[in-house]
């Protein structure tokens, strides 16, 4: 990168309007490094006064390299990548590779697999819908709020970590199954938690729902239509909150979520509060099904038999000598999957979370695309901020759960 | 040191100018509020009420790098990041550290590539590494504690 | 294949000579790129084919026709549906035509593709890049842009990269 292009003015001269070249608006630039930006978010905001005129996101400042550096991996190795894209939805970055993994080579996934599956992709949707409310809420100004979620936060993070022995990046879930199975406790812990949880719940219905603050600063505030959703590509509690009931879970399962009773949390006035109440609701949902899936979960192996796709477990290795050459083989050169090209979604806590993934018959990806909810919710953040107070875009921010790993890739 | 036992009972203790300084310093060390990635849901969390870093006077996050005395690089570093970060290390007054909070900060991780800097220290110098993708917030507390050790070493003319 | 996406797939290979592709169930069209923006519009007005949900590309280097392949994936989001489109583009710097006017979402997706292959969308209200510095070089996920690997330190070589390594002045 030796020599630098210069930019110009001119390229940039549509984004702002007429007013703001005679000085009549003011260009006020917000982040990268800003406390209420959820990360490295740059707005270029127009104001006229208090009230944004426009607003120009810049993204890019998490930018990880991630697709690129996958296509240099096996597909094993390359999951570990995943994790790391939306760093509050691990979990689901890996099961929505998974997926796609499997659908490329056609593995099956045994039923335990899939019902721990499941609970995992509900505890990291509590987990992500947890922080996002503790910040979002911080950034309206409820403190306290922060502190209890981040309480509840850490029994969930006991639980990945009993699973996986990591608590945020877990790399669990692996195509054909999973890791290896759940230690005994597990059940256990997640009941615990699921018995106690909804008292937490009410604790913050409590402190948040009668906030006169909370309240005035959230109903009403950028609003956003059903057709303006649809046309943008906005998925996800957004979509929901205002007036439809999309869910990918509902409308194309995936790991056997079709087993399990649960509802659609629907909002029909597409403000800040209605995805506020989407996403608390979204949380009793999941509770409903961890709960189901924790009743009935079966016994069995947790990874497919498939020896050319899945690693054999630890312990025939020492008494099968097929099975050390499978393992071999498997961490060695990779599988081979046939040439073709899949795309796998999963719902994940912010919307439609998608994996493009194409093989050329080699044991590495040729081309690994996530398709992003971040990245495609941000793009209405002009519409959210227009015509509302600068305090406002704070908070228009958090109402839509950005995570900028998962926006930059 | 003969002094304290002649007037100890007097309420007075006598020390060092430099280890005076070195102790405010350490007590009251206030980081920047600046997360990148991953490391800063786990420096929240080192904040929140389950870890509590206000123990060792860290209570206040300052979002502007002219309050601050700490950076805490917690993620990783892109390269479009990068010309940002040095800057706010440029804002931020003298005495002033800097904490890699994790594998990517420190050395890039598994981020071999052309997007992410490989190691913060290319850029601005760091006192301390923490290890762990993400490090526990019990790992970025000892990276804390070591940084007040080093600090509790330092030489005022190292500032001046 | 499923047999709701008849009609559209009959549709479009008369209308517009799209070759059809199905792998694991998913059906794929590959269209001539002029008539992208034709056959977006078609998808949204007659068949209910109303979010687009992604658009990326894929390089297909060194072959040079088609180099690579605008990839589309548009959904019925009442039906279920998901239909993937597929444009190949010939050369080194290719041309293509924006959809934005018919899914505004797809302004900041072709920027991507623009920023990471340098593909140029032709009717597009705001072509830069998005997430590379506005200063870089090249387009990283071309095939021919190498991944930018740094060499790893071991004992034998530590202080030979140790003194090849960026410092910060000051």
């Amino acid at each position: 990168m030796t020599d630098i292009r210069e930019v110009s003015v001119d390229e940039l001269r549509h984004l702002v309007s007429d007013r703001a070249l005679s000085g009549e608006t003011m260009l006020l630039n917000m982040g990268p490094q800003h406390p209420s930006t959820h990360g490295v978010l740059r707005l270029l905001l127009e104001l006229d006064g208090e009230i944004v005129v426009n607003c120009v996101p810049d993204i890019g400042f998490l930018h990880t390299g991630v697709e690129k550096n996958m296509e240099a991996k096996t597909y094993q190795k390359a999951e570990v990548m995943t994790d790391r894209l939306d760093y509050l939805n691990p979990c689901g970055n890996n099961l929505t590779y998974c997926l796609a993994v499997e659908k490329l080579c056609e593995l099956d996934v045994p039923p335990r697999a899939q019902a721990i599956r499941v609970i995992l992709a509900e505890l990291t949707r509590i987990n992500s819908h947890l922080v996002w409310l503790g910040t979002s809420g911080l950034d309206l100004a409820a403190m306290s709020i922060f502190l209890y979620c981040m309480v509840e936060r850490e029994k969930l993070l006991d639980i990945f970590e009993m699973v996986s022995g990591q608590r945020m990046m877990t790399t669990y879930i692996r195509p054909g199954g999973l890791w290896r199975d759940v230690p005994v406790e597990f059940e256990d812990a997640v009941g615990s938690f699921i018995d106690h949880f909804p008292e937490e719940l009410a604790k913050y219905h409590a402190l948040l729902d009668t906030n006169e603050l909370f309240l005035e600063r959230t109903k009403g505030i950028s609003t956003i239509t059903q057709k303006q959703c649809i046309a943008y590509g906005i998925t996800g509690p957004v979509l929901r909150a205002s007036g439809m009931a999309y869910d990918i879970r509902k409308a194309l399962p995936y790991s056997g979520y079709e087993q399990y009773d649960f509802n659609i949390p629907t909002r029909t006035e597409g403000d800040i509060y209605a995805r506020y109440s989407v996403r608390l609701e979204e949380m009793d949902e999941s509770l409903k099904i961890i709960r189901q899936a924790l009743n009935k979960l079966p016994y069995g192996p947790v990874r497919s038999n498939n020896r050319k796709f899945v690693p054999p477990p630890r312990s025939e290795i020492g008494v099968s000598m097929e099975s050390l050459i499978h393992h071999f083989k498997l961490w060695t050169e990779g599988f081979t999957p046939p040439k073709g090209s899949v795309y796998a979604v999963t719902e994940s806590p912010r919307g439609e979370l998608g994996v493009f993934l194409e093989s050329d018959g080699s044991p590495k990806p040729y081309r690994v695309h996530y398709r992003t909810p971040t990245f495609a919710n941000l793009q209405i953040m002009p519409i959210l901020s227009r015509g509302h107070f600068v305090a406002d875009v704070v908070g228009a921010i958090g109402s839509i759960d950005i995570v900028l790993g998962d926006a930059d890739r | 040191m003969g002094v304290e036992q002649k007037l100890g009972n007097m309420g007075v203790v006598t020390t060092s100018l430099e280890q005076a300084v070195n102790w405010a310093r350490t007590n009251a060390m206030w980081p920047m509020l600046f997360g990148l990635a991953c490391c800063a849901i786990e420096m929240m969390a080192a904040q929140a009420s389950t870890y509590d870093m206000s123990r060792f006077g860290m209570e206040l996050m300052r979002a502007s790098p002219r309050q601050s005395d700490l950076m805490i690089v917690a993620g990783r570093v892109s390269r479009k990041m990068a010309p940002v970060l040095r800057q706010l290390y440029d804002q931020m007054p003298y005495p002033k550290w800097v904490i890699a909070m994790g594998d990517c900060a420190s050395c890039g991780g598994v981020f071999n590539n052309y997007a992410i800097l490989q190691g913060v220290d290319e850029i601005v110098p760091v006192e301390v590494y923490v290890a762990g993708c993400p490090p526990r917030p019990e790992g970025l507390i000892h990276g804390i504690i070591s940084l007040h050790e080093k600090v509790k070493k330092e030489k005022l003319s190292k500032w001046a | 294949m499923d047999d709701r996406y008849q009609p559209v797939v009959s549709a479009f290979q008369e209308r517009f000579a799209a070759e059809m592709q199905e792998f694991r169930g998913e059906v794929t069209l590959i269209l001539a790129p002029e008539h992208i923006v034709a056959a977006a519009r078609a998808l949204r007005d007659e068949f209910g084919f109303d979010q687009l949900v992604d658009v990326t590309a894929v390089d297909y280097y060194p072959q040079e026709e088609p180099r690579f392949h605008v990839v589309y994936h548009i959904r019925a989001l009442e039906k279920g549906m998901i239909l993937c489109l597929r444009a190949p583009l010939n050369g080194n710097a290719p041309q293509h035509f924006s959809v934005e006017s018919i899914y505004p979402g797809a302004n900041w997706y072709e920027r991507e593709v623009y920023d990471m292959f340098g593909i140029t969308f032709s009717g597009h209200s705001d072509m830069r890049r998005i997430i590379m510095p506005a200063d870089w070089q090249g387009h990283p996920l071309r095939k021919d842009y190498p991944l930018g690997y740094e060499e790893i330190q071991y004992t034998f070589n530590y202080n030979e990269i140790n003194l090849r390594k960026p410092r910060p002045k000051d």
